[in-house]
């Protein structure tokens, strides 16, 4: 796909994003929308990994981490500022960090890549484990007690500045519309950027990279910290979403779930994870309505299909049957032509949005 | 003679437990030199090479290029200093373009718009300006070797190391390459590992021949193939 194709697809995807922010809280029940809330959460959270892992090449099975450090991060430094502004920044601020050290750890320790993929899952159980164990009146910062497996309720957004002044779920709606709106196309520019180029280069050959003059372990550091505050601000959108943060949001079947998103939607491209998130949310939440079939099930059904059927995922897959259904048209109509055009697929194909 | 020396190594040894892949060498580059190593099968001239470039430290002795000792030095770090490499094994981007290939090493240590005409350039002197936005996996091996013989030279070393850069290339392409690697030769000093008699006869000045890791002899390419001993190794242990 090229450059000009790829943009007009951006726009698009633009469009249909603002119809969304503006359009959804106009026709949509109350319910719906905080529930949409929660999902858009999820997309965010699906687009740190499709960053991290689809174009930086970094397997990370545990982004739940983040996610969850940005959410108690939110919930206890809004409890004890008293208002929600500068909770945000802290949470975002403090999942980023924690990423960076996480990094740090890994990538300077040259640490391969499986065992990359069960540090960052150990890591998200061993929070779980830890908040599960916070029940008592002696586990509190600051005001804010943890509250152990039952969490703690999130005080909703309010307006920056004004901290009496509390969002409507519809208002917390436009947020998280216009933060997951905002996060994709800093996402788009960010690997279209020299910064996002050498990520994919290092997926590509990192030893090359290495010798032509770049920094392996500091670019996966930063991406890594990057896809870390990405996923931190998913963490606030959920914990508005849905009220109340607790310890379920580093459990395994959390960590997995973004991982299957990711590849439902496809790996690198950012819109793929994005609409793997969406779909798989509503798929669980209407099978959630039934008893006669198991989520869990499911889900694992449908990885197993993906990975066996359309590895690539579904964005990636499309793009492909389009290009070569393209190709195919285009060459009829070349043979007409006394020049052979060369070289119509590029690696842009793989920078798809 | 030529300038003044640009790489040193003293006693320089790599060890892999009981392998001795580089035994104690101690060699010389100069300024502008254009220098060809030989050497059987396993003799040690890829280890010697990652030696130089950081991807291995060495188990003694001392890498000095331009009068500063990298021993500790990261294979970046030394890219830094201006040094590029192409490996035996073609390392690429894959999956990307050719042009991007090469614009992402032009664009490390050169600004924007210095990159993009740097592109221009090196897609012009190694011919790959027709199939630019073609992916390298899907190039010849020829091609691909170009490839990364471009990426080395858009960064504007001034020190470039080529592992059999003419492997697995056709007569009309080691042609070019030989034309290529005296045009670099202009800018840059150079040292070039091959197997191929033919195009070391092509590029030669001064060759270094290894043999079990140390340095057997250095000298003009007539006097090395003259010799009984290189014979004797060389052909003797040749596989190729
Ligand atoms: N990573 C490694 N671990 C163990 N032994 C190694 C390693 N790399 C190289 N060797 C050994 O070191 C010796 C030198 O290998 P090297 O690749 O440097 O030879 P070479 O001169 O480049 O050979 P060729 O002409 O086949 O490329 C060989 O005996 C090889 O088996
Ligand atoms: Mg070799």
């Amino acid at each position: 796909m090229n450059r000009a194709r790829e943009n007009s697809w951006l726009i698009l995807i633009g469009i249909v994003g603002a119809i969304f922010l503006i359009g959804a809280p106009q026709v949509l029940e109350l319910f719906t929308i905080i529930n949409l809330t929660t999902a858009i959460a999820m997309a965010l959270l699906a687009l740190s990994l499709g960053l991290v892992w689809g174009f930086g090449g970094i397997l990370c099975f545990g982004q739940s981490t983040f996610f969850g450090i940005g959410a108690y991060a939110y919930v206890v430094a809004a409890i004890n500022f008293g208002g929600t502004s500068w909770a945000v920044v802290v949470a975002i601020l403090v999942a980023a960090a924690f990423a960076a050290v996480l990094g740090y750890f890994m990538f300077y320790g040259r640490v391969s890549d499986v065992y990359l993929g069960v540090i960052t899952l150990t890591v998200s159980l061993i929070f779980y484990n830890l908040m599960r164990r916070t029940s008592g009146p002696e586990y509190k910062i600051g005001d804010a007690l943890l509250g152990g497996f039952n969490g703690i309720n999130a005080p909703p957004l309010n307006v920056p500045g004004n901290a009496s002044w509390i969002l409507f779920p519809e208002d917390v709606f436009y947020v998280a519309m216009a933060a997951l709106i905002i996060g994709y196309f800093g996402c788009v520019w960010l690997v279209r950027s020299h910064f996002g180029r050498v990520a994919v280069a290092i997926r590509e050959n990192e030893l090359r990279a290495e010798l032509v003059g770049y920094d392996v372990r500091l670019q996966k550091l930063l991406l890594f910290a990057v896809g870390g505050g990405i996923a931190g601000t998913a963490g606030v959108l959920f914990a508005n979403g849905v009220g109340r943060v607790t310890p379920d949001v580093f459990n395994l079947y959390n960590a997995a779930l973004i991982i299957i998103w990711v590849i439902v939607g496809g790996r690198g491209t950012l819109i793929g994870p994005v609409l793997g998130a969406f779909g798989l949310f509503y798929l669980i939440s209407s099978l959630g309505q039934q008893t006669s079939i198991n989520n869990n099930l499911v889900l694992g059904v449908i990885l197993v299909v993906f990975v066996l059927l359309v590895p690539k995922g579904i964005v990636p897959t499309v793009i492909d049957l389009w290009d070569r259904k393209r190709g195919r048209r285009g060459q009829f109509r070349r043979h007409g032509r006394r020049q052979r055009r060369r070289g119509s697929r590029t690696a842009e194909t793989r920078h798809e949005g | 003679m030529k300038g003044e020396i640009v790489v040193e190594t003293r006693g320089l040894s790599m060890h892999f437990g009981g392998v001795v892949a580089v035994d104690q060498v101690d060699f010389n580059l100069r300024e502008n030199e254009l220098r060809c190593l030989i050497g059987p099968n396993g003799a040690g001239k890829s280890t010697f090479f990652k030696c130089l470039t950081g991807q291995l430290k060495p188990t003694f002795g001392d890498v000095v290029i331009r009068d500063l000792n990298v021993n500790r030095a990261h294979s970046h770090e030394i890219a830094g200093l201006g040094v590029g490499i192409k490996t035996q094994v073609p390392n690429v981007f894959e999956g990307l373009s050719v042009q991007e290939n090469i614009w992402l090493a032009a664009r490390r240590f050169h600004p924007a718009a210095r990159a993009r005409s740097l592109v221009e350039e090196t897609l012009d002197r190694v011919r790959l300006t027709d199939i630019r936005r073609e992916v390298v996996n899907e190039l010849s091996h020829g091609q691909r070797q170009w490839v990364e013989l471009g990426m080395v030279i858009s960064a504007e070393p001034w020190l470039v190391l080529l592992d059999e850069p003419a492997a697995g290339m056709t007569h009309d392409e080691v042609l070019l390459t030989a034309e290529l690697i005296r045009e670099i030769n202009k800018t840059a000093s150079l040292i070039v590992v091959e197997h191929d008699m033919q195009f070391i006869r092509m590029i030669a000045d001064k060759v270094t021949v290894f043999h079990r890791g140390a340095i057997l002899i250095e000298d003009t390419m007539d006097v090395v193939a003259a010799d009984p001993t290189v014979r004797e190794v060389y052909l003797g242990h040749r596989k190729k």
